[in-house]
């Protein structure tokens, strides 16, 4: 039960688990659990320290002020459930190494580095002798495992973490204390040692492990206060750049396995169509393909080699039943402008009076704003790997989601979960297209007609870009007040859209999709009167959870109205803003450093104009100010100012990357994005036709993060949802345009 | 179904493939060489690109019947160890988040600096136009781009004249 899957990243030249300096808990070995501890302890066979940690899922740990020792495992059956969910495992071997395997996965927003070094800052660990290991899916070891809503710190690890650390240090110290006899107490720790000064005594690590793995769980070990540290808040080189810059990290398409085949699979053209007829005979003559099989969501080409598989699966000949959709771009326009002008509606927020104050104002503005459809357009395109044999079934695949991958595989193939290994890659971007798990269905569906040969399932460009799971379209209707004071009275927000899991029949009309209100219902303004409402949109195009969800396009809507409202009322859109912070210093905070560093309201060089975006989203307050100019009628975007506040930060430089490109990939959906639709079927399914921001139109992003002591909070998505307000309205600051809808650059 | 003989980072591949496969799949299924990245297939992304003969191409449109004795270099084989100049460079700027592509810009990067030594901001946006990247690290591309460029112009003074009159020669050239 406490085996550690040598899973298939170690090949990016992490150690190899099986190695006997290593070791693994003894299968026969019970972990002692102290209840009053989210820890477990065990012994490593080959002499060393393991300690099992608990994230309190359901408890938000700096809720539990007394730190994470004291609370969760109190009580009933309740903390019992807390304590099964061990979500990661330190490990301190004799050689010295701390060694730290990880249920998360890392796709760029630097997990493998920030969530060890938690553990390494209160173990006091040397931290060239940290390893981190990748998990495979176990919801009976890891818990919850998604890795998605820039969570991986800010829920549980940021304490979870840091008790294994201050934990395993503790034992640490009392086995070189009872060695030496001396009072524990005397002892310090730094670098992977623990030394005490009166005796000149010293020893590594590794050496008092086994003794240390023999003692019990301290009940209170002590964590150390924000000013001792000396590696959070550092920025040591990421773990995984090496690999990455070699070609030796493995993806999911890079998964090798002996007598492995290569496939591709072609889905039904439009949307909710299903394989009807099929003629394979052709694409069974492409030199070497091996088999076609008929899924349940589509056809898999089952070949020696990729190009064979794609060469055969354009050899396909299928007819497709008619599901009946058959809706383009403009009906689906049509659609949503319909319910924008209806009844229908559920309302999220109703404060104030937001009618009265409408026919009381002194300004007023009024507009409706458009939204698209978005791909993720992942740059490694959807990919899984499995092998079906008889009473198991193995998956290797680039996932957010393992557990998703292994409960489904498990359904496929008719077996417990237990009986199925699921192995997480490198993820070749997520952006929460991999929080789903179609593509491993894909994948298993084919293993089980190959009788326990392993096949790899690539999906081409043009499946993955035709068949994701889509950010929602969404059309708004929106008006505002201001009141003889120049101070913004009320909002009153109509958002038609489809929820998202609309094609799982998620959403209901007379339901509020909290999705599609997020930034508009709860923004981080002050707004007396306000009224947002919903109106659902039952569209059967899949739609998904894409980077920063709802506010990655609710606040650009509600950052140009608010723009709109300051021009309507003649009032600097910096002021007009600060006014209506007051109920959240700190964005109050960020908007303030971030006007001061873009120097707003100091003369600009010619051609230029500044606008500005701010967002409270997932635990981070992120302001962002746009310097904007005009070439051949398009936005050019020289440089974006972006200052967050994340609360306590862990590794600055990783969250400088995660705001930077958070930057680049909110101002290249405002340029370019959109998803189009014509007869059910969706129309781009390459970046020519669906263009991402290139390196010519890439600002220069100048991010500083706010220093703050408040607990950590969301990463890798709030640097988002402010660019393309930022741009928007800085265009309309230099062309006195207004822009109502996205993207502002339609291709062909 | 032809047979090749295939020069890959140095070392030769004999490797049967139908004509028009291309250089993207016989490196990845055929040689085993995975660090190069399968994007678009269409020549719009450039997360396949490799040196051909020097230059950067992309694989993933370059038939295996065009490549001829030509010698291909991969991410693989840039270096044996990540010590070529751009990927230390790379390393340092801290340029990869998911790094999917990343083979792919190092590869348009070095061949940009062979024929460029010294890039100005519009070298580079040129160079590097036809790579693609999700998580946008563009910003800190042209940092290591750059960084990468004055640290071979300090290599060269260092080792004297003679070498950095050769670079300055190379980029005429370029």
């Amino acid at each position: 039960m406490t085996r550690i899957d040598p899973d298939l990243v170690l090949s990016d030249g992490s150690p190899d688990l099986a190695a006997p300096e290593s070791g693994t808990p003894s299968a026969g070995r019970v972990f002692r659990i102290d209840r009053r501890d989210f820890v477990k302890i065990g012994a490593l066979a080959g002499g060393g320290l393991v300690l099992g940690v608990a994230f309190p899922g359901r408890l938000r740990a700096w809720e539990t002020a007394a730190g994470a020792a004291g609370a969760a495992g109190d009580g009933a059956g309740g903390a019992a459930a807390e304590l099964a969910s061990l979500n990661a495992f330190v490990q301190v071997t004799p050689g010295g190494a701390v060694r730290i395997l990880m249920a998360r996965a890392e796709m760029g927003q630097g997990v493998r580095t920030a969530l060890p070094m938690l553990v390494a800052e209160e173990l006091d660990a040397d931290w060239d002798a940290v390893e981190i290991v990748q998990a495979g899916a176990d919801p009976d070891r890891y818990g919850r495992q998604m890795t998605v809503g820039s969570s991986s710190v800010r829920n549980g690890a940021w304490l979870a973490l840091r008790n294994a650390g201050a934990t395993a240090r503790a034992m640490l110290v009392a086995a070189a204390a009872g060695a030496w006899g001396v009072p524990a107490s005397e002892c310090r720790t730094a670098g992977g040692r623990v030394s005490h000064e009166g005796s000149g005594r010293s020893a590594a690590y590794g050496e008092l492990a086994e003794a240390a793995a023999a003692l019990g769980v301290p009940a209170d070990p002590e964590l150390k206060d924000p000013s001792e540290f000396t590696l959070i808040g550092t920025s040591p080189p990421r773990l995984d750049t090496p690999a990455k810059v070699t070609g030796k990290a493995v993806y999911g398409a890079d998964v090798r396995l002996d007598g492995m085949l290569q496939a591709t699979v072609v889905h039904p053209p439009r949307v909710g169509d299903a394989v009807g007829s099929l003629d394979d005979a052709d694409a069974l003559r492409v030199p070497g393909v091996r088999k076609v099989v008929r899924l349940s969501a589509g056809i898999a080409v089952v070949a020696d080699h990729t190009w064979a598989a794609f060469q055969g699966a354009k050899a396909l000949k299928a007819s497709w039943k008619d599901g009946g959709f058959h809706m383009g771009s403009d009906e689906i326009a049509r659609t949503l402008d319909g319910l924008l002008d209806g009844e229908e509606a559920a309302v999220a927020v109703d404060d104030g009076d937001a009618a009265s104050a409408l026919s009381a104002a002194a300004h007023r503005a009024e507009g409706r704003y458009v939204t698209p459809y978005l791909a993720h357009a992942t740059m490694e395109p959807m990919v899984s790997t499995a092998r079906v044999g008889e009473g198991e079934c193995e998956v290797w695949a680039s996932t957010q989601n393992p557990q998703g991958a292994q409960r489904l595989a498990a359904d496929l193939c008719g077996l417990d979960v237990s009986h199925v290994a699921v192995h997480i890659t490198y993820v070749g971007c997520g952006w929460g297209r991999r929080g789903s798990v179609d593509y491993v269905r894909d994948a298993v569906e084919t293993a089980k007609a190959l009788a326990g040969t392993p096949v790899q399932v690539v999906w081409t460009r043009e499946e993955d870009m035709r068949h994701d799971e889509y950010r929602p379209i969404s059309h708004y209707a929106l008006r505002g007040a201001v009141d003889g004071k120049g101070r913004l009275s009320a909002v009153d927000a109509r958002v038609a859209a489809p929820p998202i899991g609309v094609q799982e029949g998620r959403g209901s009309s007379g339901r509020v999709n909290r999705s599609a209100v997020d930034g508009i219902a709860n923004s981080a303004y002050t707004i007396p009167n306000l009224r947002v409402d919903y109106r659902y949109a039952g569209i059967p195009v899949p739609t998904g959870y894409w980077r920063s969800v709802g506010p990655s396009q609710n606040t650009w809507v509600m950052e140009s109205f608010i723009d709109e409202l300051a021009h309507a009322a003649g009032r600097d859109p910096l002021e007009f803003r600060l006014e209506l912070l007051g109920g959240d210093p700190r964005v109050k905070h960020v908007l303030e450093v971030a006007a001061g560093r873009a120097g707003w309201g100091k003369p600009l060089p010619e051609g230029r104009a500044l606008g500005i975006g701010l967002v409270r989203d997932k635990g981070g307050r992120v302001a962002e100010i746009a310097e904007v100019s005009e070439a051949d009628g398009r936005p050019r975007v020289h440089r974006v100012t972006c200052v967050a506040d994340c609360g306590q930060v862990v590794h600055p430089d990783i969250v400088r990357q995660q705001m930077s490109g958070a930057v680049m990939a909110g101002i290249g959906a405002a340029l370019h994005g959109r998803i189009t639709l014509e007869d059910g079927r969706v129309v781009p399914g390459n970046f020519g036709a669906y263009p991402l921001l290139r390196i010519e139109e890439a600002p220069e992003v100048d991010v500083h993060l706010v220093d703050s002591r408040e607990e950590p909070g969301g990463v890798g998505e709030p640097g988002l949802p402010p660019a393309a307000p930022a741009l928007a309205n800085a265009w309309f600051a230099l062309t006195g345009e207004r822009v109502r809808e996205l993207p502002m650059i339609r291709e062909g | 179904m032809a047979r090749y003989t295939l020069r890959v980072n140095g070392t030769s591949h004999q490797v049967e493939a139908p004509p028009d496969m291309p250089l993207l799949w016989v490196l990845r299924d055929l040689v085993g060489l995975t660090g190069t990245k399968y994007g678009c297939g269409v020549s719009q992304c450039g997360a396949c690109t490799v040196h051909l003969g020097g230059s950067a191409v992309r694989s993933c449109v370059t038939p295996v019947s065009a490549v001829g004795r030509a010698e291909v270099t991969t991410i693989e084989g840039l270096s044996d160890d990540g010590s070529h100049p751009v990927q230390r460079a790379w390393v340092a700027e801290e340029v990869p988040q998911c790094g999917f592509c990343q083979s792919g810009q190092i590869m348009s990067a070095a061949a940009l600096l062979e024929r460029t030594p010294d890039p100005t901001d519009e070298d580079i946006d040129q160079a590097m136009s036809g790579n693609l990247c999700r998580c946008g690290t563009y910003d800190r591309v042209r940092k290591a781009i750059h960084r990468a460029a004055s640290e071979a112009k300090d290599a060269g003074a260092a080792a004297g004249a003679g070498a950095a009159g050769a670079a300055s020669r190379a980029g005429k050239e370029g």
